[in-house]
C-alpha cells in the first residue's frame, strides 16, 4: 500500500462534555478522493480544523507526508502543501478575482515582503494565478471584483486559490455548498480532474457528488468514524443506512 | 485616468498653486495655514495606512505624533542651550535631516512595541489599548520637568535644512509639501505591491492569509510600524512649524482629530487624509471666526459624511474605489 499523504491517527477533541472527535483515524492516499459524510453535528468541521491546524487535538496526531504536523499552526501546514477551501467563501471581496488568486501565489512564493514593485506586474505570480483561474474556468473573470461575481464563481475561486499553492493535498469543506444542479455538476467535473494533481479530502453533503467522485467514503456519527469503504460498500452497510442515509440511498 | 486620479491631481495642483499665490500676495498667514494642513495630511497618511489598509482603528496615533514633536524639541533644546544630550557625548542638533531620521527611528520603535502588545487584541479592545498607550505618553510628558513638563518646550529658531532658509514660510511650506508628496508616492506604490495586496487581504479575511501560509498579524504589525513612523515624522514637522512642543501633541483629542480628518477625506483612499486635512484646517480657521463652538459644525459635517458618504469626500466626488491593477 502506498503511504498516505495526510493522516489522522486517533484524534480526540472534547468541548466540555461534548466529544466532537472520538478517536478519529483516517487517511488520504495519493490520487484519491476520500469523502467524509455524516449528519450535522457529526464532527466533520472539527475534524477539518484539526487536520488544517485551526484546532489542536486533545489526543492523537496528524501526519502530512509522513511528518507529524500536530503542533504546527495553519500557515505552517499550508506552506508544507496542505491547501484548504472554506465552507463559506473566505475571499477578499473588495479585490478582483485575479488579486485573490495572486494572494495564493504570494503565499506559495513566501515573499510578501516587497513594498515598491507592483504585485500584478510580477509575471511569475501572475502566470501562476492565471493558470489556476484558467483551470477552474474563471480566466474571463480575472478583472471582476469578487463581490460582483456569482456565488458559483466564488466557489470556483476558492478552489483556484487552493490550486495556486501547488498543494500536496486538498481539504475541501463542502465545495458544493449553495450551488445549483448545474454548478454542482461543473464543480464535480472540476474535482474529478483535480485528484490527479493532489488527493482530496472532501467533506460534502451533496450525495450525488460524493457517490460520483469518491474512491472511498468515511461516515462520521457523533464524532466517530463508523464506517470506511468504497461507495458500494457504504451504500450497502446497514449501520450506515440506519444512521445517516435513510431512505435516500 | 480614473475620476479619483483626476481629483488627486487637482488637489495636488491646488496645494502648489494656493500657497504660491498667497506668498506672492503677501498673505503669510495663509501659507502657514497651508503648512499646517500639509503636515496634518502627512500624519493622516500615516494613520490611513493602519486604519484604511490594515483596518487597525488606532486611537493612539498621537503617541507617534508627540514622539516626533519631542524628538525634535529635545534635540533642538540641547542645541540651543548648548548642553549635551548625553553627558559629555552626544550634542543636540538643529539639522532637520538628523532630527527626521531620529524621529522615524524613535516612533517606529515605539510603534513596534505598542503594535506587538495591542495586536493581540482586536476591535474595541484594540482601540482601548492604543488609547491607553497614547495617554501613558501624555502623562509622562506632563511630568517630565526636564523638558518643560506641562508647559512644553519652546524652540527659538526653526531648525535648518541644507540649502533652504526654513524661516521663510514659503520655503518651509515647500519642504513639508515635498515630504508629503514623496510619502504619497511611496504610499501609492505600496498599495499595489505584494505587501499592499497582502495587507488589504489581512484586513478583509485573515483566515484566508493563514490558509495560504501567511501570517496576518505580522503583516499588520509591519503596517503599524510604518504608519507610526510616518505620523512621527509629521509630528517633528508640526513642532517645527509652531517652534513649540507640548504634551497636547500626545493628547487623545489629537488622535481623534487625525481620525476625523481621515474619515472626512475618505478612509483607505490615497488622498483621503490630504483632502480631510485641507477641509479640517479650513473649517478650523473660518468657523473659529464665526463661532467659539465651531466643533459643533465640524461634528455635524462628520455625522453627515459618516451617514451618507462612506468613502468620505473623495467617495462623494469620485465614487467607489476601483480595484488597483
Amino acid at each position: 500500500m502506498t503511504d498516505p499523504v495526510l493522516e489522522a491517527r486517533g484524534i480526540t477533541k472534547r468541548f466540555g462534555a461534548l466529544v466532537a472527535s472520538d478517536g478519529v483515524s483516517l487517511d488520504l492516499r495519493p490520487g484519491e478522493i476520500h469523502a467524509v459524510i455524516g449528519p450535522n453535528g457529526a464532527g466533520k468541521s472539527t475534524l477539518i480544523a484539526q487536520l488544517c491546524g485551526g484546532l489542536r487535538p486533545d489526543a492523537g496526531a496528524v501526519f502530512l507526508e509522513g511528518a507529524d504536523v500536530t503542533a504546527l499552526p495553519v500557515r505552517a501546514r499550508a506552506r508544507k502543501g496542505l491547501a484548504r477551501t472554506f465552507q463559506i467563501s473566505a475571499l477578499a471581496m473588495e479585490d478582483t478575482v485575479l488579486q485573490n488568486a495572486v494572494l495564493g501565489a504570494l503565499g506559495a512564493s513566501g515573499r510578501p515582503w516587497r513594498f515598491l514593485r507592483s504585485a500584478l506586474s510580477d509575471t511569475e505570480l501572475r502566470d501562476r494565478a492565471m493558470a489556476a483561474l484558467t483551470r477552474v474556468g474563471l480566466a474571463d473573470f480575472a478583472a471582476a471584483r469578487t463581490a460582483e461575481v456569482s456565488h458559483g464563481q466564488r466557489r470556483q475561486l476558492e478552489v483556484a486559490v487552493a490550486l495556486t499553492l501547488a498543494p500536496r493535498a486538498f481539504v475541501m469543506d463542502e465545495p458544493m455548498a449553495g450551488l445549483g444542479a448545474e454548478g454542482s455538476a461543473a464543480m464535480t467535473d472540476l474535482l474529478d480532474g483535480l485528484r490527479a494533481e493532489a488527493p482530496i479530502l472532501l467533506v460534502e453533503h451533496d450525495m450525488d457528488a460524493v457517490f460520483r467522485l469518491a474512491d472511498r467514503v468515511s461516515v462520521m456519527v457523533n464524532g466517530a468514524v463508523v464506517a470506511t469503504g468504497s461507495v458500494a460498500e457504504i451504500r450497502a452497510d446497514p449501520a450506515v443506512r440506519a444512521a445517516y442515509l435513510g431512505d435516500a440511498a | 485616468m480614473s475620476r479619483e486620479g483626476a481629483l488627486n491631481l487637482v488637489v495636488l495642483a491646488g496645494l502648489v498653486a494656493l500657497p504660491l499665490w498667497a506668498h506672492l500676495a503677501g498673505e503669510t498667514f495663509t501659507v502657514t495655514l497651508a503648512t499646517r494642513a500639509v503636515i496634518l495630511a502627512l500624519a493622516g497618511v500615516g494613520l490611513n495606512l493602519a486604519l484604511g489598509a490594515g483596518g487597525l482603528v488606532s486611537l493612539g496615533h498621537a503617541a507617534f505624533f508627540g514622539l516626533g514633536g519631542y524628538a525634535m524639541g529635545i534635540l533642538a533644546f540641547h542645541a540651543q542651550s548648548m548642553t549635551p544630550l548625553v553627558d559629555g557625548l552626544l550634542p543636540g542638533t538643529k539639522s532637520m535631516p538628523v532630527i527626521w531620521l531620529t524621529t522615524i527611528a524613535v516612533s517606529a520603535l515605539a510603534a513596534l512595541v505598542i503594535g506587538l502588545l495591542s495586536l493581540r487584541t482586536a476591535g474595541v479592545y484594540f482601540i482601548m489599548v492604543t488609547l491607553a498607550f497614547g495617554q501613558m505618553f501624555f502623562y509622562f510628558a506632563i511630568s517630565w520637568n526636564a523638558y518643560g513638563g506641562e508647559d512644553g518646550l519652546s524652540i527659538w529658531v526653526r531648525n535648518g535644512f541644507p540649502g533652504l532658509n526654513t524661516l521663510v514660510p514659503i520655503q518651509f511650506y515647500g519642504l513639508c509639501f515635498a515630504v508629503l508628496a514623496l510619502v504619497l508616492l511611496l504610499s501609492h506604490l505600496v498599495r499595489r505591491s505584494p505587501f499592499g495586496l497582502v495587507l488589504n487581504a489581512a484586513r478583509q479575511v485573515p483566515a484566508r492569509l493563514e490558509a495560504v501560509g501567511l501570517d496576518p498579524t505580522r503583516v499588520k504589525l509591519v503596517a503599524f510600524v510604518v504608519s507610526g513612523a510616518i505620523t512621527g515624522l509629521a509630528g517633528a514637522l508640526f513642532a517645527d512649524l509652531n517652534r513649540f512642543v507640548s504634551p497636547a501633541m500626545f493628547s487623545w483629542q489629537l488622535s481623534g482629530e487625525l481620525m476625523v480628518l481621515v474619515i472626512l477625506g475618505g478612509v483607505g483612499r490615497l488622498f483621503g487624509p490630504v483632502v480631510g486635512a485641507v477641509i479640517f484646517v479650513a473649517l478650523e480657521h473660518w468657523l473659529d471666526g464665526v463661532s467659539d463652538y465651531w466643533h459643533v459644525y465640524l461634528g455635524l459635517l462628520l455625522l453627515l459624511i459618516v451617514l451618507f458618504a462612506r468613502g468620505g469626500v473623495i467617495g462623494l466626488v469620485a465614487g467607489r474605489e476601483r480595484a488597483h491593477d
